[in-house]
């Protein structure tokens, strides 16, 4: 429990607002649940917004109570977020929401739809990274919160970090894009659909009305999350992790598992479907968002255009064995923000973690973070000098 | 490679347009930025390649790229023109092709500021002549095997590559080691100064 947040219990905003959503369908009302941890001062200028990626939630950090019992599994960021972390919850009120047609909580396929009054499966409409921020828009005004001190997420989270300062360049000072692209290549593509392709034909997907049938599609979903988690791993993480070591310490000459990284992949893929009991339609959905997602080809496919307006200072981080996104990605959105004369500050951290390295402690990344967070502390403090 | 001590700043200062926008290449901790931003309201860029000094180039407020000069990417970076000046201070002679170097410098800088230490000081000369051993001084504290320093130069080989690039010197300084300039290092450069400061552009 020692620097962290400690039990931690999730809110629901209900906004009664429709939202417009890019597909062009409209959300007549919907749930964004969250999560906050620390104070937020009487200015309520010390917030920060984390983005969450992927199989992320609200979650970030801390612990729940479950039948009085603390969890084991913290939160997904809790390394970084927490008293005297990088992201100090002694000095921030740090915000994470789930993202709307996500499985956590808030409106998504898994939810009523209070139309027909059944589960929304295959039929709730496509979201956008815009669609997020602009639903995590209405969360701030409900905080109160003029500006967010920081905006930060990795990975699918560093994209939503990257529209918040286009769609609301005021309502941001700080962008942290960790570990991000500034739109996904044909590979990355190509990736997220032999994941959707997993679920989508397992038997037990019933062209995503799984829910009322009953069933859930496991092998698809464990499919998917194996193939996700080869991407998110470099190949000498999984040499220095696995080798060829085999698991019965021959080779049988069967399909059986036999090296010890079938075994590990398999045993990710399970956990996903089953414990995490993640639902389908999300992953269709998350990885369709990201795969729209391209700020740049409203404005000409030039992505200083897209960042011409956008006023937060920036931290972009990579990590070197990050072929999913890899340091070129970063640089892009490095180059964009240079063209505008934008206050931006890039670092490139050795790592041998692959993505995944922007979750996982690393001395110079938490060093960054860290002497980046002191200078969104110093702003808050001037500020609070600056107020009559 | 020394780190560039306050007198520096003050004679770099000098040559500074207030309200510059500036590139400084290989920045180290910040400080030099920093010095120019307070003193001069210069805006502006480092670029570092040592990690732990990346950290202290940020927690000193400066916007710091991690970039290898090396790499030659301050052209992928940088339009050209992008800066007023563009200034590397210590490092000309650690980087693997100073003269390419010099030409990216010039290409996003209208001007560059760049200094170095003198291989043609008399120490240096006087150490390799008598001795028959590389030189060690103050300022360039290594063992042959173990230093940084792979392209030492004189100030004579420096104008000479500017010459042959077409390159113009507007200005020079040239200082001991204690950033002091006396008038025999006036009369004789080549011979009694240890570090140059030189203000280099592009000849029309």
């Amino acid at each position: 429990m020692k620097n962290s947040v400690g039990i931690v219990t999730p809110q629901t905003l209900h906004v009664r607002q429709p939202l417009q959503m890019v597909s062009g369908s409209v959300l007549p009302e919907y749930d964004l649940v969250y999560e906050t941890y620390g104070q937020l001062n009487s200015q309520k200028t010390n917030a920060i917004l984390i983005c969450h990626a992927l199989s992320g939630s609200h979650h970030v950090a801390g612990y729940y109570e479950i039948d009085g019992v603390q969890s084991k599994e913290a939160g997904w960021w809790n390394d970084y977020i927490g008293p005297g972390k990088p992201i100090d919850t002694d000095e921030f009120f740090v915000v994470c929401s789930n993202n709307l047609g996500g499985c956590n909580g808030s409106t998504g396929p898994a939810s009523i739809n209070p139309e027909t009054g059944k589960v929304f499966g295959p039929d709730f409409p496509i979201v956008t990274v815009e669609d997020w921020v602009n639903s995590q828009n209405e969360l701030r005004q409900h905080l109160g919160i003029k500006q967010w001190a920081a905006a930060i997420g990795g990975s699918m989270g560093g994209m939503q970090v990257l529209q918040w300062s286009i769609a609301y360049p005021d309502a941001v000072k700080h962008a942290l894009v960790i570990a991000a692209a500034p739109k996904l290549s044909a590979q990355n593509i190509a990736f997220n659909e032999v994941a959707r392709r997993a679920i989508m034909t397992d038997p037990d997907f019933h062209n995503g009305r799984f829910i009322e049938m009953g069933t859930t599609p496991k092998r698809g979903l464990a499919l998917a999350r194996m193939l996700g988690h080869l991407t998110y791993l470099s190949d000498d993480m999984m040499g220095a992790k696995f080798g060829r070591e085999l698991r019965e310490g021959k080779l049988s000459y069967s399909f059986d598992v036999e090296f010890q990284v079938e075994s590990y992949l398999r045993y990710q893929g399970e956990k996903f479907a089953t414990k995490r009991n993640f639902d389908a339609n999300t992953y269709l959905l998350m990885t369709k968002a990201l795969d729209y997602f391209d700020p740049a080809s409203h404005f000409d496919n030039n992505l200083s255009a897209a960042l011409a307006h956008a006023k937060a200072e920036f931290l972009v981080v990579s990590f070197t064995t990050d072929w999913r996104f890899a340091p070129e990605r970063s640089h892009e959105i490095v180059k964009a923000l240079l063209d505008n004369d934008a206050r931006v500050s890039y670092a490139e951290v050795e790592s041998e973690h692959g993505h995944d390295a922007f979750l996982l402690p690393n001395a110079h990344y938490e060093g960054i973070f860290r002497a980046y967070m002191k200078r969104v502390i110093q702003h808050v403090h001037s500020q609070e000098v600056a107020a009559p | 490679m020394t780190t560039p001590i306050r007198p520096e700043f003050e004679l770099i200062a000098d040559w500074i347009q207030p309200n510059s926008h500036v590139l400084d290449l290989g920045c180290g901790d910040g400080k030099l930025l920093t010095y120019l931003r307070d003193h001069s309201n210069v805006s502006g860029y480092g670029m570092e390649i040592d990690p732990i000094k990346n950290i202290k180039a940020l927690e000193a407020g400066v916007n710091v790229i991690q970039s290898d000069l090396n790499s030659h990417d301050i052209c992928d970076y940088f339009d050209k023109d992008s800066f007023d000046y563009v200034i590397m201070t210590q490092a000309l002679q650690v980087v693997s092709r100073p003269d390419i170097l010099l030409d990216d410098m010039l290409a996003v800088g209208k001007q560059c500021i760049i200094t170095f230490p003198n291989f043609g000081h008399w120490r240096m000369r006087l150490q390799l002549l008598w001795n028959g051993r590389m030189p060690e001084t103050d300022t360039l504290p290594y063992h042959w095997y173990d230093t940084p320093n792979i392209h030492m130069c004189t100030f004579n080989d420096f104008e000479d590559l500017c010459a042959a690039k077409n390159i113009e010197v507007v200005d020079r300084t040239v200082v001991n080691s204690n950033h002091q300039t006396t008038l025999g290092m006036k009369l004789l450069p080549n011979w009694l100064g240890e570090v140059a400061l030189y203000k280099v552009q592009r000849k029309i």
